[in-house]
């Protein structure tokens, strides 16, 4: 695997083998020295031209911990705001000997461009790319969501996690929210469905995109319905960024009240699902719109769980991206 | 070898409109003579291919066509000089065949006065590889606020009958129904750039099953459908001539098709990349392939074939649009719209609708020489019949051959050609310019044009070197 762009094309094989390594990663996490000896020697650029302070600190986390050097890029206080090109960008991380790149930035097909137009050989890891792919963001998810409904590792995630080598089948999970500008459903949709999960999208029409109906998933504009007569094992609920959202060229729903009424996430809501599920969200809140406190503070809520798993789950794709063989020596798996 | 304005040219077996071979002959900038292949005599003798003034073109098979006229020409000059001049990009279409182009508004300064028109005017004398028509603006600086001074670009040195806003929209509706009916007093006409602002805004691409994959915001159809079901309307109202520029959607030729069959004065053009391309081409994130209106669908491609085969589409026009390379090599999002045409137009109109056996070339002659000069209103020397007594303006065209298209290779200053890699069929052997030629044996003819312009004070006055 010489890049992670896109969960689009990812094999079940593939995905299935990040997913397992970044659970070997997550069991080095609870020892006392967390520290692998993995990527020493080997330079890791987090280049970011969004700001994303979780993002980029989880990838620091995971380079750090496979002791890689790590150096940060961002488009604020570097030649990148004073419009520096992302060609010559590329071309001096080249030139300084990146091994890989793991790139934010609000230009979909960026983290492509990177690979793909000649101007780097470092790998590249895609953290986000406008409304297009954040596909670490989907592993992390579905390795949440292994753990918990397939793995059994209990409410509050300290058990051991049995799902290795385990795909989805079976499980539902509905995401909710703005899947128009959404690289986190776009990743998700994907990768659960080459997992063998259910997908089913619930939003308001407008932040549905045109096309959509080439996605392997499912299309609500209900959420009630879709809790009550679909019985999700997981609800996952995407941001809404108020400011896109009323008035002026946004309109995509008449307030932010009217939203919350009929997209919220909380306590009600989470009293129809089955007593299993979970509830997640990739994160910044805003509580009070698409989520409650009470629903994001709930013993079913895996949020915060869903930031540890991050750092396992990029572990895990710097690994196989860098290494190229199996975690640690300890697994049969040669298979990329 | 220089080749000389006064030479006579033998073009000896050519098929005009691709009917039986013929010999026709060249001289003082008109078709002298047209006969049996094999029969017409030499005005002198002739020994080898070159006697004197007279040249033989040995072009047997050859298609000879009137020389192509471009309604929608981009030479980017006045202001982006590093992406195309007037003197590069007419250079460019006489390579593709061209004797006339319609060189588009969106200058800086924007060619909205007659003093900027009768320049590039001027600067397309100059040069002397085509006829340049300057299209003049329709609003002022192309704001879409006031009308541009329309009557003054017409009276000019430069007589401009097409206006248009092209790369943007004239879509303030009672803003177009003036300017349609103020340019009826000169038989002037509005060529629209269909695309409704609100419903564009930060568009990438075609909206549908590719956007919705790739995450680009969408240009959906009905932002172009929605302006030409209007336009179409206060055409009929007004009782005024409407152009629509670059058509790409399946809906767009339906109304059309509606509009005439009503009898309003519309006529309407597409792309060669439009013929031939579509949005999936976006999936690797190539800006090359971000064009402005966007690629459609193969649904999409397929209507336009069809509407451009039975009439409905009147034209073929490039919508050339040269960009230095910095504007191409960065993220989609960043990257300008537009891709060049001139060099490649010809061949996909064969590929996609002669060799396909939807059109003939007396078709390709229609739509890519005789109705862009009706509808430019430069009929007195464009698009006018391969006869005897005719201005010579002419194209001939190897059908048999087959070239690999290479960005850097072409004429014009800039690579963003969208057919890079691939090849194409057919290869413009030789354009004539009233009698002269601007390109002979496929390549073009520097000398002829360097020795008209060079008396003209182009000599680089203050360079010491």
């Amino acid at each position: 695997m010489k890049h992670l762009l896109t969960t689009q094309g990812l094999s079940k094989g593939d995905a299935i083998l990040l997913l397992d390594t970044s659970a070997q990663m997550a069991a080095t996490q609870s020892r006392e020295n967390k520290k692998l000896p993995t990527l020493r020697g080997r330079t890791v650029v987090n280049l970011f031209y969004e700001d994303s302070t979780r993002t980029r600190i989880s990838f620091e986390t995971a380079a750090k911990r496979l002791s890689a050097d790590v150096i940060n890029f961002s488009a604020k206080g570097s030649s990148v705001s004073k419009g520096e090109s992302l060609k010559d960008t590329a071309l001096t991380l080249h030139a300084m000997g990146a091994d890989a790149v793991v790139v934010r930035h609000s230009a979909s097909g960026a983290a492509h461009q990177l690979a793909h137009a000649g101007w780097l050989d470092a790998g590249v890891l895609n953290a986000g790319d406008g409304m297009h792919q954040h596909p670490t963001q989907a592993l992390l998810d579905a390795f949440t969501i292994r753990r918990h409904l397939v793995g059994n590792v209990g409410e509050d995630g300290r058990g051991t996690d049995t799902s290795a080598g385990a795909d989805l089948s079976g499980l539902r999970v509905a995401i909710v929210g703005d899947v128009l500008h959404s690289r986190v459903a776009r990743s998700n949709v994907y990768l659960l469905h080459t997992l063998g999960a259910e997908v089913t999208l619930v939003a308001p029409p407008t932040l549905v995109p045109v096309g959509v109906e080439t996605w392997p998933c499912r299309v609500s504009y209900h959420l009630d319905e879709t809790l009550e007569q679909w019985q999700p094992d997981a609800v996952m609920m995407l941001r809404v960024q108020r400011e896109r959202m009323s008035g002026g060229s946004g309109s995509f729903f008449p307030s932010p009240m009217e939203y919350s009424r009929k997209f919220g996430f909380d306590a009600r809501r989470l009293a129809v699902l089955p007593d299993h599920s979970i509830v997640m969200h990739p994160g910044p809140m805003n509580r009070g719109l698409e989520i409650s406190a009470a629903a994001a503070d709930h013993p079913r809520s895996v949020i915060v769980e869903q930031v540890a798993n991050g750092v396992a789950v990029r572990m895990a794709a710097l690994y196989l991206l860098l290494a190229g063989t199996d975690a640690a020596g300890t697994d049969e798996r040669n298979t990329l | 070898m220089s080749t000389p304005t006064s030479a006579t040219y033998v073009l000896r077996g050519v098929r005009p409109y691709g009917t039986d071979p013929v010999d026709v002959v060249l001289a003082d900038g008109v078709i002298a003579a047209i006969g049996a292949s094999g029969t017409v005599e030499v005005p002198e003798a002739v020994t080898g291919d070159v006697t004197g003034d007279v040249i033989e073109v040995r072009a047997e098979g050859h298609v000879l066509l009137p020389g192509l006229v471009d309604l929608h020409t981009h030479l980017r000059e006045p202001g982006r000089e590093d992406a195309e001049t007037v003197f590069s990009g007419t250079r460019a279409a006489a390579a593709g065949g061209f004797t006339a182009v319609h060189a588009m508004a969106n200058t800086t300064p924007t060619q909205d006065t007659a003093g900027v028109v009768e320049q590039v005017y001027r600067l397309g004398q100059e040069a002397g590889w085509v006829d340049v028509h300057p299209v003049g603006a329709v609003t002022v600086g192309l704001g879409g606020e006031k009308l541009a001074e329309l009557g003054a670009m017409a009276d000019s040195a430069a007589r401009v009958r097409v206006f248009s806003d092209d790369g943007k929209c004239v879509h303030d509706p009672v803003l177009m129904r003036r300017a349609l009916e103020y340019v009826k007093a000169f038989d002037g006409v509005v060529a629209q750039h269909a695309q409704e602002p609100r419903l564009t805004e930060g568009a990438q691409m075609n909206e549908g099953v590719v956007s919705a994959q790739i995450g680009l915001t969408g240009w959906p159809a009905v932002a172009e459908e929605s302006i030409i079901a209007r336009d179409v309307l206060l055409a009929e109202h007004v009782g005024s001539r409407l152009h629509v520029c670059h058509l790409s959607t399946a809906g767009s030729v339906e109304i059309i098709r509606w509009a005439k069959g009503r009898g309003i004065d519309v006529t309407a053009e597409v792309t060669p990349h439009h013929l031939v391309l579509t949005d999936d081409l976006a999936r690797d994130y190539d800006p090359v392939f971000k064009v402005n209106p966007p690629l459609r669908t193969a649904k999409d491609v397929e209507a336009v074939r069809a509407g451009l085969a039975d009439g409905t589409i009147d034209i073929v026009a490039t919508d050339h649009a040269p960009h230095p390379v910095e504007d191409k090599d960065c993220e989609w999002s960043s990257a300008a719209f537009g891709m060049t045409g001139l060099e490649t137009a010809l061949s996909v109109v064969q590929q996609t609708m002669v060799d396909t056996g939807r059109m003939t070339w007396a078709d390709v002659a229609r739509v890519l020489s005789e109705n862009p000069a009706r509808i430019g209103r430069i009929t007195e020397s464009q698009g006018r019949p391969i006869a005897v007594g005719e201005p010579a303006n002419l194209t001939l065209v190897d059908p048999s051959a087959a070239r690999t298209i290479d960005g850097r290779s072409q004429v014009t200053a800039s690579d963003n050609t969208p057919f890079a890699g691939m090849e194409l069929p057919g290869r413009v052997v030789a354009t004539f310019l009233r009698g002269r030629a601007t390109v002979l044996d496929g390549a073009v003819v520097d000398g002829a044009v360097v020795d008209g312009a060079a008396t003209d004070g182009k000599t680089l006055e203050g360079v010491t070197r």
